[in-house]
């Protein structure tokens, strides 16, 4: 219990310090917000905590009367209407503070952000799901006919050689700049090997003894398939599946970055960072991580709950 | 008088092609085993032991020779579901709880559901695992896989029990323990059992007969009959006539491995 109490605070805690860390450094050594914006910056873009009210102290007078995308900003004396109002369209948390109140408000760019991941999710799960079918229904048909795996693997290797995000110009070419398909399409043939080569290792690779044993008790084809070795298969598919979480929103963002609708997440990416607002495209970028962690986690608690006999889990 | 269950003529077994990469696993095998026989294949590493038992089992085609079996072709017999393998790993997929390992050949054989379960829960009080059921092959010892395995094996009522050096990789004590459950196992089911063992000790004790090979070509150089008093129990390892077969095998062995030694030192 204490050992995975440990697992989660130690890299939590670093985490924090690293962020710390970066922001009194970049503070210190006044580092244009271009080459790289203060974690508060960037998290101002999601979230920010306005302190209001109290009389504006003589250090206070000359603070800004704006909002302004800060993480933490204290804003004494009247508001104008337009704070105001924000404050309250925006709210999430109101709490009296000795005289004051914290606001804990949405931060302007959230929901531009959250609307462009769940766009590009979708592009990123979309074509999982097509490069996942894919890939296993090839790795069935080499299995079960032997001679194709000899003629077909040259060409599955050949093409994962190819940089795929280069087939990215061609895809927005082929389904069109905005069809979502365009981006499922790059995902597809981007996770397509991992997923084909790690379940068909698995439908091989089976134990010499256990297909004799299959075979002594005369069992046919289709039965060795489904009994023995699709079972075997699971764990080095789950291995794939997991390569081709992360790979899937690279191969869609890096797709949106050839072009495609504006709400997609690549788009504003490369649209902020054109217009110099870094902050905003860090925060996208960060969203986007967070998406990728909680694929792998969902595809994690999948396997455990598939294979609940996989040594991984055993305790 | 019944019909032998297995007969093997003139089998021969070559592995490989072209002159120099050619193995003679077998050579001349002749062998009858009888209904209820528990026939233990002895002999040095290489001697074609497994091969014979998988050329029974028709995992491996003989490249010339005759193989009936229970008056039929070894293939047949395969497709008949007359085998019941264990081999020295237990096995066991890793995928399935011990019931359902137990239950593999039966689902197979497709078995109605209550036989089946029926069936699988008798296996296991026979090989008492029964409280071990739901539990996976990892969770278990190594002895106690090896009984799934039996278990398994036997769960269809096989009338040929093939196996492959099965206590081979246990400790002294759980292979004692576990050849005598396997001969209340056999005198209960009446299977005819064939058994790969590189222990005289073991062969002698279980069988009523053994067959001793040579290696490189594997032919069958002796043919022990085992007349030990059934039922055989702990004190049969005390017995005199224990001691003279463990002696007759050993030198029958020793005859067969000298010529290997010979041919050796002359090369």
């Amino acid at each position: 219990m204490s050992e995975s109490r440990q697992r989660i605070w130690a890299p939590l805690l670093i985490l924090v310090a690293l962020v710390i860390l970066w922001e009194t450094l970049v503070t210190a050594f006044n580092i244009q917000q271009f080459l790289l914006p203060k974690p508060s910056a960037i998290l101002g873009n999601l979230a920010q905590v306005v302190v209001t009210g109290g009389t504006a102290s003589a250090d206070e007078s000359g603070a800004e009367r704006s909002l302004n995308n800060r993480f933490f900003v204290v804003l004494p004396g009247r508001l104008t209407p337009e704070v105001e109002e924000h404050l309250q369209s925006a709210r999430w948390l109101e709490f009296p503070i000795g005289g004051r109140s914290v606001h804990v408000v949405r931060g302007s760019n959230l929901t531009p952000i959250l609307a462009a991941s769940w766009f590009t999710l979708k592009e990123a799960l979309g074509g999982m799901a097509m490069g996942t079918l894919a890939g296993v229904a090839v790795a069935l048909a080499t299995t079960r006919w032997t001679a194709s795996r000899e003629a077909l693997l040259p060409f599955a290797i050949a093409a994962n050689s190819m940089p795929i995000i280069a087939f990215a110009p061609i895809m927005n070419n082929w389904f069109g700049i905005d069809n979502p398909f365009s981006k499922m399409a790059i995902v597809t043939v981007m996770i397509f090997f991992p997923i084909m080569i790690n379940t068909l290792r698995g439908l091989i690779s089976v134990d010499s003894r256990s297909l004799e044993l299959m075979h002594s008790y005369a069992a046919g084809d289709s039965e060795i398939l489904f009994k023995l070795r699709i079972p075997n298969a699971l764990p080095s598919l789950f291995s794939g599946l997991k390569v081709a979480g992360a790979l899937a929103m690279i191969g869609a963002i890096v797709g949106e970055y050839f072009g495609g609708p504006r709400i997609a997440l690549g788009v504003f990416i490369t649209q902020e960072a054109a217009l110099f607002r870094f902050a905003s495209a860090w925060a996208a970028i960060i969203v986007a991580c967070l998406i990728g962690i909680t694929i792998y986690l969902v595809i994690l608690l999948a396997e455990r709950l598939a294979l609940p006999w996989h040594p991984t889990f055993r305790k | 008088m019944t019909e032998p269950v297995v007969v093997l003529e003139n089998v021969d077994k070559i592995f490989g092609e072209g002159a120099e990469d050619q193995v003679q696993a077998l050579q001349e095998i002749n062998l009858q085993i009888e209904q209820n026989d528990f026939v233990s294949l002895i002999g040095p590493s290489g001697c074609g032991k497994s091969t014979l038992l998988r050329v029974v089992g028709d995992l491996i085609q003989p490249s010339s020779g005759d193989t009936t079996i229970n008056g039929k072709s070894a293939r047949q017999a395969r497709l008949d579901q007359d085998y019941g393998i264990v081999f020295q790993a237990a096995t066991l997929y890793d995928w399935r709880t011990v019931a359902k390992n137990v239950q593999l050949p039966l689902e197979l054989m497709q078995f109605s559901r209550s036989e089946k379960d029926r069936r699988t829960q008798a296996m296991l009080e026979l090989v008492e695992l029964t409280d071990f059921a739901a539990h996976f092959p990892w969770q278990l010892s190594g002895g106690m896989q090896q009984r799934v395995a039996i278990a398994r094996a036997l769960s269809f009522e096989p009338s040929i029990l093939l196996m492959d050096e099965p206590f081979g990789a246990l400790d002294e004590m759980t292979r004692e323990r576990l050849n005598l459950e396997l001969l209340n196992i056999w005198r209960k089911t009446g299977t005819t059992v064939i058994f790969v063992t590189h222990s005289i000790t073991e062969a002698v004790f279980l069988s009523t007969r053994v067959i001793v090979m040579s290696a490189r070509p594997g032919r069958i150089t002796a043919d022990i009959a085992i007349d030990l008093p059934q039922p055989r129990n702990s004190e049969t390892r005390s017995n005199v006539r224990f001691f003279e077969l463990e002696t007759e095998v050993r030198d029958a062995l020793r005859i067969s491995e000298g010529g290997r030694e010979v041919s050796q030192v002359s090369a």
